[in-house]
C-alpha cells in the first residue's frame, strides 16, 4: 500500500513537473537595432490574449545565432522558434507549420514570394516568414563631405567614383579610413554580382570564382592596401567570423560604409544629431547596380516540443496587423505582401534621415539583379560567403596572394560540396 | 565529573546518526567483501571513480576516434559515412610542412606553427617572470602581502574578462594609444598587425596565468631550509652561486610541475585569444584548439570529422608530453633516492 502511495505520488510529480512545462514556447531572437525591446513588447501582449502559453524570450548576440544554433540544431537540440539568417542552409530543420496554423492559404498568399528562402528544394512546408526583408547597401557621412567640400557621387555613381571622392573627404578631414565593408560574404556579394559574377553553376552547384567576382575582389584588396577601405575589420578575426564596421561609421570615422537596410534603427538611435548621413543606394559595377537582397525569418524548430503551441506564436505574430505594428516600430521593411501592397506604413521615427534611408531602401530594391534575387534561396550561398570571406582576410592580412586565395576559394567550396556528399 | 559524563553523552547522540549510516553502509559492504576477499575491495572503492572516469574521459575519446573515421557535415554518428582514415590523409597532404600553404588544410598546418611557437616562447618566458616573481616576492618586503594578491589577482579573471579587458586596451580606438596620444605619439593599430598581435597573445596569457606559477614557484622557495643560505652566507658565497648552487636545485620538483602545467596549458590556449584577436589577423593567432573549434562547430564550412581528427592529434601531442613529464620526474626521484 505504501509503495503503491509513493509510486502515485512520483508520478503525480512527474506529471505536475510536466504540466509546468506544456505551454512553454521558446524563442532565440537577436537584435541589430531596437526589434528586441519591440518583440519583448508584443510577447507580453501575446501571453496576455493567450494565458495557456508562456512565451520566454531569450535574446542573444548574433555569433551565437550564426555560429551555436545550427550545431544545436544538428544535435537535435535549439529553441522552438528561432530568428535567423542562414534560413535555406539549416531548412532541414525547420517544422512543416502547413498543419498546424489556422489558415494556411493566408501563408501562402502574404509570405509565399519568400518561403523558398526557408524550406528545402523541391518541398511545399510553410517554415516561418520574415520578420524583415533587407537589402544591401551604403551610408555617407554627409557632414563629412560637406565639410570636406566634396560632393556626393550621384545615384548611378560606380563604386570607383565612391572610392575617389571618399578618398578626397578622408584626406581631408583626416579620418582613420575612407570606407568599409563589414566582414561578411554576403555583403561583399552585392558588389561582386554588380561586377558580373555568378556563383552557381548550371548544374545548380557552386561554379568557380569567375572574372566578375575576381574583377572586384582584386580592386577591393588594392584599396584596402592603399588605405581607401578599413583593414581593421577584415582583418580582425580568423575564418569566415562575422564583423560590422557600423561603429566607426557612428562615431563619425567613415566617410561611406556598405552595409545594409537593418542598420537604419541602429543609426538613427545612435548617431542621433551628431551628423547628417544618408542612405546611398548601391554603387554600381559594370554589370549592375545592385544591392543583395535577404532578410531575418522567424521560424519553428522541428525539434519543438509543443508543435501546436509554436503554431498558435507563429500564428499571432504572422498577422498583417501585428507584423505591420512591428515594422514600423523596428523601422524594418516587411515581408508581407498584404501589408506592402495596402502600403501607407508609419514608421515611428521624426529622424528625417532615416525616413529618407527607408525610401532610398525601397527605390532601390528596384534594381535589384535577378542573381541577386535568386541567391537567399539557394542551398551553397553560405558555403561560398564562407571560403570568400576566410580566404580574402587572409589575402588582406598579408598572408595569401591574391591569385592564391583564388584557388583555395574554389578548392573550399569544391571540398565543401564534397563533404556534403551531394 | 558530572561535566565529563555531560560532554561525552552529548558526543554520543551527537555521533549517533553517523554511527547509524556506518552500520547501514557495513551491511552491504560486508556482504560484497565476503563475495570478493579483502583484495577485491579495492577494486570496489575504486569502482565508481574509475566509472566516471570511464563516462567522462574514456568514452567521450573513444567517440572522439570513431568520429575522426567518419565524414559529412552531420552530427549524429548514425548519419555519417565511415571513411576510414581519409580525414588523418587529408590532415597530412602536405608537399612541404615547413610551408602551410602548400598543404591541403593549409589552416592546421598554420595553427600547428602558431602554436609550437607560442608554446616555446609563452613556457619559457612564463617561467622566467614567474620565478623572477616568486623570487622578489620571497624578500622581506614592505606589504609583501598586498603584492602576492596583486599578482594572483588575474588568475581569478575570466579568460573572456581578460580576453575584453586587453582588447580595450590595445584596439585602435584603446587605452594604450589614448595615452600615447597625450605624448604626442601617433596611435597604433596593435591588433591588426601580425607580429604585435602575436607577441600581444603571449603577453596577455603570461599576465593571466603567471599569478598561479609565482605561487607554486614561492612556496617552493619558502620550503628550502633557511640554514643552508645561513651557511652560504658565511662562506661569504656570491649570490649568483647561492641561486645555481642552493635554490635552483631545491625549487626543481616545483619548476618540473610549472613546467608541465604551464605547457598543457599552453598547448591549449584558446579563450583569452578567441577573444582578444578572433584568430587574427588572418590566421597570425589561430592556434589548434580554435582550428578544432571552427572546423567542428563555428564556421558554414564545418567538418566534425575533421576536427575530431585533428584534436585526436593534439590529444597524442599532449600525451608524449606528459610522458616526457613523468621520465624526468622519475630520473629526478631516482637521482633523490641514489
Amino acid at each position: 500500500m505504501k509503495t503503491k502511495s509513493l509510486l502515485a505520488g512520483a508520478a503525480l510529480a512527474l506529471l505536475v513537473s510536466t504540466a509546468a512545462h506544456a505551454g512553454d514556447v521558446r524563442i532565440m531572437w537577436y537584435s541589430d537595432g531596437v526589434e528586441g525591446d519591440v518583440m519583448k513588447d508584443l510577447v507580453g501582449r501575446f501571453m496576455k490574449e493567450n494565458p495557456g502559453i508562456n512565451v520566454i524570450l531569450d535574446n542573444v548576440a548574433y555569433s551565437v545565432i550564426k555560429d551555436q544554433l545550427p550545431v544545436q540544431l544538428e544535435a537535435g537540440n535549439g529553441p522552438d522558434i528561432a530568428r535567423v539568417t542562414a534560413i535555406k542552409d539549416l531548412s532541414r530543420h525547420w517544422l512543416d507549420l502547413r498543419p498546424l496554423v489556422k489558415d494556411a492559404k493566408y501563408w501562402d498568399d502574404n509570405f509565399g514570394a519568400q518561403a523558398d528562402w526557408m524550406r528545402p528544394d523541391g518541398s511545399k512546408q510553410i517554415s516561418g516568414f520574415m520578420t524583415q526583408i533587407t537589402l544591401t547597401g551604403g551610408y555617407a557621412n554627409k557632414t563629412l563631405f560637406d565639410q570636406a567640400g566634396v560632393p556626393l557621387p550621384g545615384p548611378k555613381a560606380t563604386w570607383e567614383e565612391w572610392a575617389a571622392a571618399s578618398k578626397k573627404v578622408k584626406d581631408s578631414q583626416k579620418l582613420p579610413f575612407a570606407m568599409a565593408i563589414d566582414r561578411s560574404g554576403h555583403r561583399l556579394t552585392a558588389p561582386l554580382l554588380s561586377y558580373g559574377a555568378n556563383y552557381v553553376g548550371k548544374d545548380g552547384k557552386p561554379a568557380p570564382l569567375d572574372k566578375g567576382a575576381k574583377d572586384f575582389l582584386t580592386k577591393f584588396v588594392g584599396w584596402v592596401g592603399e588605405g581607401s577601405f578599413a583593414k581593421d575589420v577584415w582583418v580582425s578575426a580568423a575564418g569566415s567570423t562575422y564583423r560590422a564596421a557600423a561603429e566607426d561609421f557612428i562615431n563619425g570615422q567613415l566617410a561611406f560604409y556598405y552595409s545594409g537596410s537593418w542598420q537604419v534603427a541602429n543609426l538613427t538611435t545612435k548617431i542621433g544629431n551628431s551628423f547628417d548621413w544618408v542612405a546611398t543606394g548601391s554603387p554600381c559595377g559594370p554589370a549592375a547596380c545592385t544591392g543583395m537582397p535577404g532578410g531575418a525569418a522567424l521560424v519553428a524548430v522541428k525539434y519543438a516540443k509543443n508543435p501546436k503551441d509554436v503554431a498558435t506564436v507563429m500564428d499571432w505574430f504572422a498577422q498583417e496587423k501585428v507584423v505591420k505594428e512591428f515594422s514600423e516600430r523596428t523601422l524594418f521593411l516587411p515581408g508581407h505582401k498584404g501589408v506592402v501592397d495596402k502600403g501607407g506604413l508609419d514608421f515611428k521615427t521624426d529622424n528625417a534621415f532615416a525616413k529618407a534611408a527607408l525610401t532610398k531602401y525601397v527605390e532601390a530594391s528596384k534594381t535589384t539583379s535577378d542573381t541577386a534575387l535568386k541567391l537567399p534561396g539557394w542551398r551553397w550561398s553560405d558555403t561560398v560567403y564562407a571560403a570568400i570571406v576566410t580566404r580574402v582576410g587572409q589575402t588582406l592580412a598579408g598572408e595569401l596572394k591574391l591569385d592564391d586565395a583564388f584557388t583555395r576559394i574554389d578548392a573550399d567550396i569544391a571540398q565543401k560540396v564534397k563533404d556534403s556528399g551531394l | 565529573m558530572s561535566t565529563t559524563s555531560l560532554t561525552d553523552r552529548l558526543g554520543s547522540l551527537l555521533m549517533a546518526p553517523v554511527h547509524l549510516l556506518m552500520r547501514i553502509i557495513d551491511i552491504p559492504l560486508r556482504a560484497v567483501q565476503k563475495a570478493t576477499g579483502i583484495g577485491g575491495m579495492a577494486a570496489v572503492f575504486l569502482a565508481p571513480n574509475m566509472l566516471i572516469f570511464g563516462i567522462f574521459v574514456l568514452l567521450p575519446l573513444v567517440i572522439n576516434f570513431v568520429y575522426s573515421m567518419t565524414g559529412g557535415t552531420a552530427f549524429f554518428l548514425s548519419e555519417r559515412n565511415f571513411v576510414g582514415a581519409e580525414q588523418y590523409q587529408r590532415l597530412f597532404t602536405c608537399t612541404n610542412y615547413l610551408d602551410p600553404m602548400s598543404c591541403q588544410e593549409d589552416a592546421f598546418w598554420t595553427a600547428v606553427g602558431n602554436t609550437f611557437w607560442f608554446v616555446v616562447l609563452q613556457v619559457t618566458l612564463m617561467i622566467g617572470v614567474s620565478l623572477i616573481t616568486a623570487l622578489i616576492l620571497n624578500r622581506d618586503l614592505a606589504a609583501r602581502s598586498f603584492w602576492r594578491a596583486v599578482f594572483f589577482f588575474p588568475v581569478l579573471l575570466s579568460p573572456v574578462v581578460v580576453g575584453l579587458i586587453w582588447k580595450w586596451i590595445l584596439q585602435r580606438q584603446g587605452l594604450l594609444n589614448f595615452g600615447l596620444y597625450q605624448f604626442g605619439i601617433e596611435p597604433y593599430t596593435w591588433l591588426t598587425d601580425r607580429n604585435w598581435t602575436f607577441i600581444a597573445t603571449i603577453g596577455v596569457s603570461i599576465w593571466a596565468h603567471m599569478g598561479l606559477y609565482t605561487l607554486i614557484l614561492l612556496a617552493g622557495l619558502q620550503a628550502i631550509p633557511k640554514d643552508l643560505y645561513e651557511a652560504a652566507e658565511m662562506d661569504g658565497t656570491k649570490p649568483a652561486r647561492v641561486f645555481r648552487r642552493i635554490t635552483l636545485p631545491l625549487l626543481a620538483p616545483n619548476l618540473l610541475v610549472v613546467v608541465v602545467l604551464a605547457l598543457i596549458k599552453a598547448v591549449q590556449i584558446f579563450d583569452e585569444v578567441y577573444v582578444l584577436t578572433g584568430g587574427g589577423p588572418g590566421t597570425s593567432t589561430l592556434y589548434l584548439t580554435q582550428y578544432i573549434y571552427e572546423t567542428g562547430f563555428a564556421s558554414a564550412l564545418r567538418n566534425p570529422g575533421l576536427a575530431a581528427a585533428a584534436s585526436i592529434l593534439m590529444g597524442l601531442v599532449l600525451v608524449v608530453l606528459t610522458l616526457i613529464q613523468l621520465g624526468i620526474g622519475q630520473r629526478g626521484e631516482k637521482k633523490g633516492k641514489r
